[in-house]
């Protein structure tokens, strides 16, 4: 088996949780009660009943659920139509992504910062193991851990609007919005400093947690061993053959962590009102509009889907005994 | 029965070892008080959770610190928050032990059916916990409870709540079941029951069930805490029962009526620790019986020097 | 150097390792032997008598809860009176190692030439130019063809990796060389060969070696001395002739009836009746005395000192004494 065979079963695994997606989303859609035809248009928009025919001719509603609803909808969606939002009257395609880069950028700086911070502490950890560092870093992943995401977020924004002056929420002041992006960047920093250090802070213990225990692992190899007889001193140690093979693991983990960051965003974009996918998923879900959420599972689940697939082709290029085997 | 008994002296062997152990009593003590606190909610306040608190002129308390109200103020509508509190624990802690369970069950059901069957049965087991893997959770659960409340179906909202976190997080129980089965069921005495022709269910019941037990108790007590994790933020986005709320709905309720903006923090730090309070327990507890019955490898080739003894040190 | 003065010199060598709740493990004690340049010294005894934590013991490469005391003197320098620092520059360029398992003992992300090229860096015994060109040649040596240096160990057999490790041991062309059961992960055929490699290195390159193994045909093959350990003790120890010859311990006796014929190398250690005795709770007499067939009774409380039975022949019994007793 070569490495070609082992990126086209990750591709087929990939296409395949996407169709069981756009399954469960149809399926969904369509057991709703009443009129799928209201269903698109909305609740308490008058209609004639020729018009409302037409629709339903429109959206083959007139045809068999499967397969030819199921086929026209597939159609629909991968040429991005998602429908029309009820509450926002707009098409859901659009609206999502003017709210994707708000959240792109807040789980980015969150993720990046958890990862970096999370394996140096883990490493440190889990080669100083059992020392204070080490039952500090456990103490602390473990009630991270712990710890409700929005409820994080809740005591954050209290302390940090209360005792810092920073702001309660939003992406930017009031006066700043609808300005050139590079006249705003100090303001849009400020804004972004609570949400995310909620994000690092709880994915912070997670990546360490893991990175901890992969070091540890990889520092009871045998060929670590090898490199004490070598002569090599503790840093080279670490830095040549440790390293690597404790990170490793760190890169499957990261791209299934993006589910859980997901999930972060969607609490903690509510809570500091952040004006993203995760916060447009929650009113959807208080308003109601199901097409708008919809919408958002499916692009939220296939970019995590995607993301998975981009993570496991980074790891045949990382460890090589993937990419010959 | 011989499996069995082993068993309880598999427990009794486990507890005299647990008993040792600081974090995981700290884990079984924080749970147990909650579960206590539940159990005795009606006796722990004179007020119900819906009744509103007045001063002498008859006006509502609203938002009034616990110095005022003790032991834990009012909230915006004048309920008096410690009795939120531990009614509250009641419904956390129900949504969280029931969905847990089920996911227990689940979990081992299947993963016993995939590791002993193998075949077919394994191979679509497996596909289908590695989907859910990937699907984000918490957009699907909340997609789900919308989508089946929108329904109008009979079934009060924190049934809702528990089937769907109890259906969806079994994944992990049940690859974990599944791989220890597959470990027992390469050793002798399966292969010695089979040949005496004993039936697949005798010898799950008798052989292979008691020694997958123990890593049941513990994975489910880790699916707890995520249930109840789980639990407190579907209700916090406002998916609880607003007429039974749980902690999650206590902090649903604090952060729209504006107790950030009131400095009212007597109403969202309380339902936020107790979460704290049993997740964490959970997670301890679960780390310590896990760690009990798996014990990793210890020590690693950087922990540092021999240590030479110099002629004429004592040792 | 001459022949008649040792390359390594160990005295009185004994490590215990501290466990939990105050328990300590006797791994080693009152360890003694030489080993002369060009020679080959063999380490025999059942797994879990202290051969390899006996040479971990001399690089000094055991875990923190291990302690060390005696003597190891190495060209005349004591190597446990060093700092960590100095004893570094000794590991490999002086002393290399082959493990058991050359799969986990070789790195398994990085290509092997740079492997065996990061020991001569380290050590800075050539520029980085002249250092490939010695990698190609270590791998020609052990019988690798040099364009496979870049591939992974998991690209490589057993055997072959195992080779690659002898090529990295010898990278710093040290004095002396450990071999830690070189032999015991690999098939027959492929150990004959494995063993027929150190012995033309050992022959090309002139170095000592001290071989681990429980496999007394690959001892008699190889070895021109044999220390046998028991219980961390040494039991025996001489010329691979002495010991063969004229073994003079009850479990030399046995190990060597164990094993009986010295024309089928590849036949592994029979058991003998019983089981080496645990390092936390070792017997307060000889420590062999449980299991042997010929015991006294002061063996039950006295342990017994090693003695000089021949020309340096040297063994721990009370029967030897007894023996000596009646003759005189």
């Amino acid at each position: 088996m070569g490495s070609g065979n082992y990126l086209l079963r990750k591709f087929a695994f990939a296409l395949l949780t996407i169709f069981v997606v756009v399954i469960i989303n149809f399926v969904l859609f369509r057991i709703l009660p009443g009129d799928p035809v209201r269903a698109v248009i909305g609740r308490n928009v008058k209609i004639s009943a020729e018009v409302q025919q037409s629709l339903r001719e429109q959206f083959g509603l007139d045809k068999p659920v499967f397969p030819d609803q199921f086929l026209m909808t597939i159609r629909q969606w991968a040429s991005g139509n998602l429908g029309v939002s009820w509450s926002l009257r707009r098409p859901v395609a659009e609206i999502l992504i003017s709210k994707l880069w708000n959240t792109l950028l807040l789980i980015g700086l969150g993720q990046i910062l958890s990862i970096f911070f999370g394996v140096l502490l883990g490493l440190l950890a889990g080669w100083k193991r059992k020392t204070a560092l080490d039952a500090g870093a456990l103490t602390f992943s473990l009630i991270a851990w712990a710890t409700p995401t929005f409820w994080l977020g809740i005591i954050l924004l209290a302390a940090g609007s209360t005792w810092l002056g920073l702001p309660t929420g939003g992406i930017l002041s009031p006066q700043n919005v609808g300005k050139p992006l590079h006249t705003v960047l100090p303001d849009l920093a400020v804004h972004l400093i609570l949400p995310t250090l909620t994000l690092t802070i709880l994915y912070l213990g997670e990546y360490m947690l893991i990175m901890r225990s992969s070091i540890v692992e990889t520092l009871g190899e045998d060929y670590i061993l090898t490199a004490k007889a070598k002569g090599l001193n503790q840093w080279q140690i670490l830095w040549r053959h440790a390293l690597k093979n404790a990170m490793l693991p760190i890169v499957t983990i990261i791209a299934l962590n993006l589910g859980f960051t997901v999930s972060g965003a969607i609490y903690i974009e509510t809570v500091f009102s952040y004006d993203g996918l995760g916060k447009l998923f929650q009113t959807a879900l208080t308003k109601q509009d199901y097409p708008l959420l919809q919408g958002a599972f499916l692009l939220l689940a296939v970019s995590v889907i995607l993301a998975n697939m981009l993570a496991d082709i980074l790891y045949t290029i990382l460890d090589p005994r993937v990419k010959a085997s | 029965m011989e499996a069995w008994q082993q068993l309880r002296r598999n427990f009794r062997e486990l507890w005299q070892s647990f008993r040792g152990n600081r974090m995981g009593v700290i884990g079984l003590g924080l749970v147990i008080s909650a579960l206590i606190v539940a159990i005795l909610a009606p006796w722990l306040t004179p007020y119900s959770p819906q009744q509103v608190m007045r001063d002498e002129n008859g006006r509502g308390l609203t938002f009034a610190p616990p110095a005022v109200h003790p032991p834990l103020g009012t909230d915006d509508g004048g309920h008096d928050v410690w009795a939120q509190l531990v009614f509250g624990a009641r419904i956390s802690l129900t949504v969280g032990f029931l969905a847990g369970f089920i996911a227990m069950f689940v979990g081992s059901f299947l993963g016993i059916l995939a590791g002993y069957f193998g075949g077919w049965l394994d191979n679509l087991l497996m596909r289908i916990t590695d989907v859910l893997l990937v699907i984000p959770d918490l957009p699907l659960m909340l997609v789900l409870v919308a989508t089946i409340r929108q329904m109008q179906l009979k079934i009060s909202p924190i049934t809702v709540l528990i089937l769907v976190i109890g259906l969806l997080y079994w994944t992990s129980t049940a690859r974990l079941v599944r791989s220890q089965v597959l470990s027992i069921k390469e050793r002798q005495f399966v292969a010695r029951a089979r040949a005496i022709g004993a039936g697949h269910a005798h010898i799950i019941r008798k052989h292979i069930l008691p020694q997958v037990m123990p890593l049941i108790v513990a994975n489910t007590v880790l699916i707890l805490s995520t249930a109840i994790l789980i639990e407190s933020g579907l209700a916090f986005l406002g998916l609880g029962d607003p007429t039974k709320p749980s902690w999650g709905t206590m902090l649903n309720f604090a952060f729209d009526r504006n107790a950030i903006s009131n400095g009212a923090w007597w109403f969202y730090l309380p339902p936020g620790l107790a979460i704290v309070w049993v997740s964490l327990g959970c997670v301890l507890l679960g780390n310590v019986l896990e760690e009990m019955l798996n014990p990793r490898l210890s020590g690693h080739h950087l922990e540092g020097e021999a240590h030479i003894i110099k002629p004429g040190e004592q040792q | 150097m001459s022949e008649s003065t040792p390359l390594l010199s160990v005295r009185h060598l004994s490590t215990f390792f501290e466990l939990s709740g105050n328990v300590k493990a006797y791994a080693l004690e009152d360890v003694s032997f030489d080993v002369y340049p060009y020679q080959t010294l063999g380490l025999v005894g059942e797994s879990g008598c202290g051969k390899s934590t006996t040479l971990m013991s001399i690089l000094r490469l055991l875990p923190p809860n291990a302690h060390i005391s005696g003597q190891v003197l190495f060209k005349g320098v004591d190597l446990l009176a060093l700092s960590e620092e100095e004893m570094r520059a000794y590991r490999w360029k002086e002393i290399a190692l082959i493990f058991q398992s050359a799969m986990n003992a070789l790195n398994p992300v990085m290509r092997v030439d740079e492997q065996i090229l990061e020991a001569i860096l380290l050590h800075r015994l050539l520029p980085r130019e002249q250092a490939w060109q010695r990698v190609q040649e270590l791998l020609d040596l052990v019988g690798i063809a040099p364009q496979r240096g870049r591939q992974y160990p998991f690209q490589f057999s057993g055997g072959m990796r195992q080779r690659a490790m002898i090529a990295m041991a010898l990278a710093c062309s040290p004095s002396l060389l450990f071999a830690d059961e070189p032999t015991t992960a690999l098939d027959v055929m492929i150990q004959a060969q494995v063993l027929e490699l150190l012995k033309n290195i050992q022959k090309r390159l002139g170095l000592a070696i001290v071989l681990v193994t429980h496999d007394l045909g690959v001892v008699a093959e190889l070895c021109d001395q044999v220390v046998v350990l028991y219980g961390g003790k040494v039991a025996e120890y001489g010329s691979v002739d002495a010991i063969y010859n004229s073994p003079q311990h009850p479990y030399t006796q046995k190990l060597l009836e164990a094993f009986p014929d010295l024309h089928r190398p590849t036949a592994s250690l029979a058991s003998i009746p019983g089981t080496p005795p645990r390092l936390t709770d070792l017997p307060s007499g000889c420590r062999f005395e449980p299991r042997c067939f010929a015991r006294l009774e002061r063996c039950r409380h006295e342990p017994p000192a090693l003695r000089e039975v021949g020309e340096k022949h040297y063994a721990a019994c009370h029967l030897l004494e007894e023996k000596e007793n009646l003759l005189e």
